[in-house]
């Protein structure tokens, strides 16, 4: 019988704006704010309350730094965030290979 | 059988995001079209500047450009390859642009940054090295080491876009690396790499994408 992990699903990954940020940040070294909005096609606030979410779940990690005189915020993935995202992408395509 | 459907959904946009983040998708495969046909066009220049009757497809000429009284020569065929890597490029930025705008994103992103860094840096390098060798007059080698190191660069930026720059790349570095062994065919090798092969390219590309 196939073990369909369930249980893999992460809540967090539930809202679609976070999981295309973890999506983004898995294939980036890092990605700053404004090419996130861009690319997700959101709102700032939208933005920046999923991305707070996941920063206080230990998720992602800030990188503020001034860019010329300009504040640049990038964020990366941390090491949990990627583990995490990993077992729940695995949990996805086993559900979806288990129909 | 909602749920169902939405994880599907899921791994559709997780699979969407990623690819657009990380690859820059707007090239456009008339480029490479239009690319072959300049390299063509300037490489019948080229023949009608060079070939003399009874000299035909090998490279016997090259030699002749080591001779005094051929700076003409060496300046019209200059003046000639410039044109061409003018044209081929001016179209590609000019196509890929446009085809930004119809898909609605800007064209200076964080990847389409990556893919022009890791296409220039193998690419200077081979237009300096090519620089090098015509001072030292090694004419055989000027063909080969183009197609070479453009290719090298075309392997370096098919990280960053679709799959087939990297397989182009491959190859025009065979084609270099076949014409470094036989180089009176430099001519023919050069018409191949910059002409065929990017037509080729461009009609699959135009194809599959467009």
């Amino acid at each position: 019988m196939m073990r369909i992990s369930i249980s893999d699903l992460n809540k967090l990954f539930e809202n679609r704006i976070r999981l295309g940020i973890m999506s983004v940040l898995m294939v980036n070294d890092s990605y700053d704010f404004n090419n996130l909005k861009e690319t997700l096609g959101v709102t700032d606030g939208n933005l920046a309350s999923h991305l707070k979410a996941l920063e206080e779940n230990d998720l992602i990690k800030v990188n503020k730094q001034f860019i010329g005189r300009k504040p640049n915020t990038s964020y990366s993935v941390t090491e949990t965030g990627a583990r995490l995202f990993r077992s729940h992408l695995k949990a996805l395509e086993d559900i979806i290979k288990s129909l | 059988m909602d749920s169902k459907s939405s994880y599907f959904e899921d791994l559709k946009i997780i699979k969407k995001v990623m690819e657009e983040s990380s690859r820059f998708l707007s090239l456009s495969g008339l480029s490479g079209l239009f690319a072959g046909l300049f390299a063509l066009a300037g490489a019948t220049v080229a023949a009608l500047i060079l070939f003399k009757p009874g000299i035909m497809l090998t490279d016997e000429f090259l030699f002749g450009l080591s001779a005094a009284g051929s700076e003409n020569q060496r300046t019209l065929l200059i003046i000639d390859a410039m044109v061409v890597l003018g044209a081929a490029i001016g179209i590609s930025v000019y196509l890929s642009y446009r085809r930004t705008l119809r898909q609605g994103i800007r064209i200076w992103t964080p990847v389409s940054k990556r893919l022009l860094v890791n296409l220039l840096i193998p690419l200077a390098t081979g237009a300096i090295f090519t620089i090098i060798l015509y001072t030292q007059h090694q004419w055989l080698l000027l063909i080969p080491a183009m197609l070479v190191f453009y290719g090298l660069s075309l392997v370096s930026a098919g990280k960053f876009t679709y799959s087939e720059v990297f397989y182009l790349g491959l190859a025009e570095i065979i084609t270099g690396l076949i014409c470094a062994v036989v180089p009176v065919y430099g001519f023919i090798s050069w018409c191949l790499g910059f002409g065929l092969l990017h037509i080729v390219y461009g009609l699959i590309m135009y194809r599959k994408y467009e």
